[in-house]
């Protein structure tokens, strides 16, 4: 859909004060917070992360590679839905869909291949998943010595995910701890009730 | 005239227009939501989907609403009729609808191969509530893959608006679809051992308006919102069904009939709408090949089309013929035929193999699966003719030699050894050539073949060319009833190929691309025959060839007979 006119907002930048615009306030503002740390460093205070002999310890909210969440009974969470590769601004989310060998489900991915390197990391998969298959973890440090080699597939996503719920960096986070609406029974599927 | 009043704006009709309520408010703009509502189908008012206040303006100016909300597909237009759509009263029946409609419904989007062309998503968006307050379990019916070859059915998303079945019962005649059981256990089903496969199944698909029907060759290939869609005609035949071509990257996924009261109507028939895929097949020639010693060799382009245009002309003296297939866009017959007279007049050109299998094949069909007698009864027509241009060629050949010679003359004079060297421009996907017709073929010192898949003639060609699909380029395409339409190119061709119009353009001389509209305007010019493409645009549903005929009587022959109703339902 076309942006209307009505709909665009134009701003005006904020004018300057004059002790904006001599700029030695600022100036000064800086050299407090520097000598605030310096002192506290004088002190034995500690300011700088010792990485990488010391791991920084992220919010769970962090955005780095993703994984592809597993069911409980073990199989890919994913629908081949298509959304996350829909919602994807840099187009890196390659699915192709096959009927499901699973009597519960009407599709799942054959392949999900995911460009860890086009990825610009803005978690709008995560978001668009119906079923919460698709999250970001923790895990910062992705290394590779090939392009092809930062192309994850389904296998390799999967594993993302034993990794980090294994070693507890990223727990299951998702709402329901089973597969979302789109994947359950339809005698399941329980709407919230406006009362 | 009579005037219809929609939501306060006059509606004028023509005298002799029939129109329900819902078409008559398409004509402002106004969108009555409906499911069960077919133009081509026959009025059932089951789905309620189109509940709508209605009234009379008495003479003397006062209104009179009926007290309750009525279906617009079943009510009338006529002079004086109030339609009131967007009433307090219309909006809480067509939340209800919905409401009701959603009560089983799965709202399995994610996997549903209709989400983003779905009514119910559309309808809800815009008509519906936002909660179901249905506390109970929804109810989850099996689904059917026995359906057909090509269907499968989703049985809990079906909303029961029974297009199907009427499809079936009354187009394609063949009633396999049927409802069982009643309430809320209703069913779309096939009697046992008897799968709803007729030659025009695959239009349940397309109407059904919501994810219970679904392609089984287009299941979970693409999600819809991805592909892009460019007008064509099908090739499949020389009714020209008007359609739509969806592709993504360059490879085409579906065909989807589009409106066209002057060519079929809504509909299209399976073999048009599977027969697309040697497109994407990989036996298809994708570079230019020269026969070296006993083998066919690819080679690039440069320099190929001189040589050839060399070959060409030099083997005149020996006898030369042109054979322009049925398969070719008038344009590029035109420029062909251009080049080969251009050559010299005494270049035969003739018309290629024009493929006929069986009889024409009239729909609906009655209980015994006969064809309907009588003409006007006739709603879709599957054509014998398996080409969608021979009109089209025969008046380009008309205009440059004054008669129009077949293949089997042309092959007659190759056996008298009149004619030594040949191009054919075939461009046919299916087989257009037998062994024993090719076998004639040996007679030639030279042979330039312009195809798409390998063939006998192939097998024997000096040059190949590769040609290009119907997908692949833009032309006119005339169809049985002189009706000319537009195809559009919708994909990329493959590997090395060139659309034949680039070819012949080469060999022409002729400066700038290929433009079918100018080439159009030009044709409209120099061919009398083809006046009516003067515009070089030949609209949504095309032109007919000759003036002196009556739009109507063509369209009324040609498929199902509702030229005039401009309904606001393209489904």
């Amino acid at each position: 859909m076309p942006m209307q006119a009505q709909d665009v907002r134009w701003v005006k930048e904020p004018r300057l004060s004059l002790m904006d615009r001599l700029y030695l306030p600022s100036v000064v503002d800086g050299i407090l917070t520097t000598g605030k740390h310096l002192v506290k460093t004088l002190r034995g205070g500690e300011f700088t992360q010792q990485f990488p002999e010391v791991e920084p310890k992220l919010p769970s909210h962090y955005r780095g590679v993703h994984r592809l969440n597993r069911d409980e009974q073990g199989r890919v969470k994913c629908v081949a839905c298509y959304l996350c590769s829909t919602a994807c601004p840099a187009h890196c989310i390659d699915i192709v869909a096959a009927p499901s060998p699973w009597p519960d489900r009407e599709k799942y991915p054959e392949m999900f291949v995911l460009d860890e390197l086009r990825c610009i990391y803005c978690g709008m998969c995560e978001e668009a998943c119906p079923v919460d298959a698709i999250e970001l973890t923790t895990l910062y440090d992705l290394t590779g010595l090939s392009r092809q080699e930062m192309l994850f597939d389904k296998e390799k996503l999967l594993s993302v995910y034993d990794q980090t719920t294994q070693a507890g960096t990223d727990p299951a986070r998702t709402h329901r701890g089973q597969l979302g609406p789109a994947s359950e029974k339809a005698a399941d599927v329980r709407l919230p009730n406006p009362q | 005239m009579p005037t219809v009043y929609v939501n306060d704006q006059p509606v004028t009709l023509g005298e002799q227009e029939r129109l329900n309520i819902i078409q008559a408010a398409a004509k402002v703009n106004v969108e009555i939501p409906h499911y069960c509502w077919h133009p081509a189908l026959t009025v059932v008012a089951s789905c309620r989907m189109c509940l709508v206040e209605v009234g009379e303006k008495k003479p003397d100016g006062t209104v009179v609403m009926q007290p309750r909300v009525v279906p617009g597909c079943q009510t009338p237009a006529k002079d004086g009729t109030v339609v009131v759509t967007n009433s307090p009263k219309v909006k809480e029946a067509q939340a209800a609808t919905l409401e009701y409609l959603l009560l089983n419904h799965p709202l399995d989007c994610p996997v549903c191969d209709q989400a983003g062309e779905c009514y119910l998503q559309d309808y809800s968006y815009r008509f519906g509530r936002a909660e179901s307050r249905l506390k109970d379990d929804k109810l989850q019916k099996p689904d059917k893959d026995h359906i057909g070859d090509h269907i499968a059915l989703f049985t809990d998303r079906c909303v029961m608006c029974s297009r199907c079945v009427r499809f079936t019962r009354e187009i394609s005649g063949t009633s396999e679809l049927q409802i069982i059981h009643r309430g809320d256990h209703a069913e779309i089903d096939v009697f046992p051992g008897e799968p709803c496969n007729n030659k025009l199944a695959g239009n349940v698909v397309d109407l059904c308006p919501v994810g219970a029907l679904c392609s089984k060759d287009f299941l979970y290939k693409q999600r819809v919102w991805f592909l892009k869609d460019s007008p064509s005609v099908c090739p499949g035949c020389s009714t020209g069904c008007s359609i739509r071509v969806d592709q993504n990257k360059n490879i085409v996924y579906r065909l989807k009939p589009r409106f066209n009261p002057q060519a079929q109507g809504h509909f299209m028939c399976d073999e048009g709408r599977f027969g697309y895929k040697y497109i994407n097949r990989v036996e298809r020639f994708r570079a230019p090949q020269v026969r070296i010693g006993k083998d066919l060799v690819p080679i690039g382009w440069d320099g190929l089309l001189h040589k050839m245009k060399r070959e060409l002309q030099e083997s005149v003296p020996n006898g030369l013929a042109a054979v322009l297939s049925p398969w070719l866009s008038v344009e590029e017959a035109y420029l062909a035929a251009a080049f080969f007279k251009g050559l010299s007049p005494q270049v035969t050109l003739a018309l290629g193999p024009v493929i006929k299998v069986g009889a024409e094949d009239h729909y609906p069909k009655g209980p015994r699966g006969e064809a309907p007698t009588d003409p006007k009864e006739i709603k879709f027509t599957i054509r014998a003719e398996k080409c969608p241009n021979r009109r089209g060629v025969e008046e380009v050949l008309k205009h440059f030699q004054g008669e129009v010679v077949g293949f089997d003359q042309v092959m007659k004079q190759v056996e008298t050894g009149q004619i030594k060297a040949m191009f054919i421009a075939a461009s046919s996907p299916t087989a257009w050539i037998s062994d024993e017709q090719a076998k004639g073929l040996d007679k030639l010192n030279l042979l330039m073949l312009m195809d798409l898949l390998p063939s006998p003639a192939s097998q024997r060609a000096k040059y190949l060319l590769p040609s290009a699909s119907f997908a692949e380029k833009d032309g006119t395409f005339v169809n049985h009833a002189d009706l000319a339409q537009m195809i559009q190119r919708a994909i990329l061709s493959p590997g090395d190929v060139r659309p034949e119009g680039r070819v012949f353009m080469d060999w022409l001389e002729r400066r700038g691309l290929f433009h079918a509209p100018s080439l159009r305007q030009e044709i409209a010019q120099k061919i009398p025959a083809f006046a009516a493409l003067g515009s070089g645009d030949l609209g949504e549903w095309g032109v007919f060839l000759a003036t002196q005929r009556e739009p109507g009587a063509v369209a009324a022959s040609a498929g199902p007979a509702k030229p005039k109703t401009a309904a606001g339902n393209k489904k």
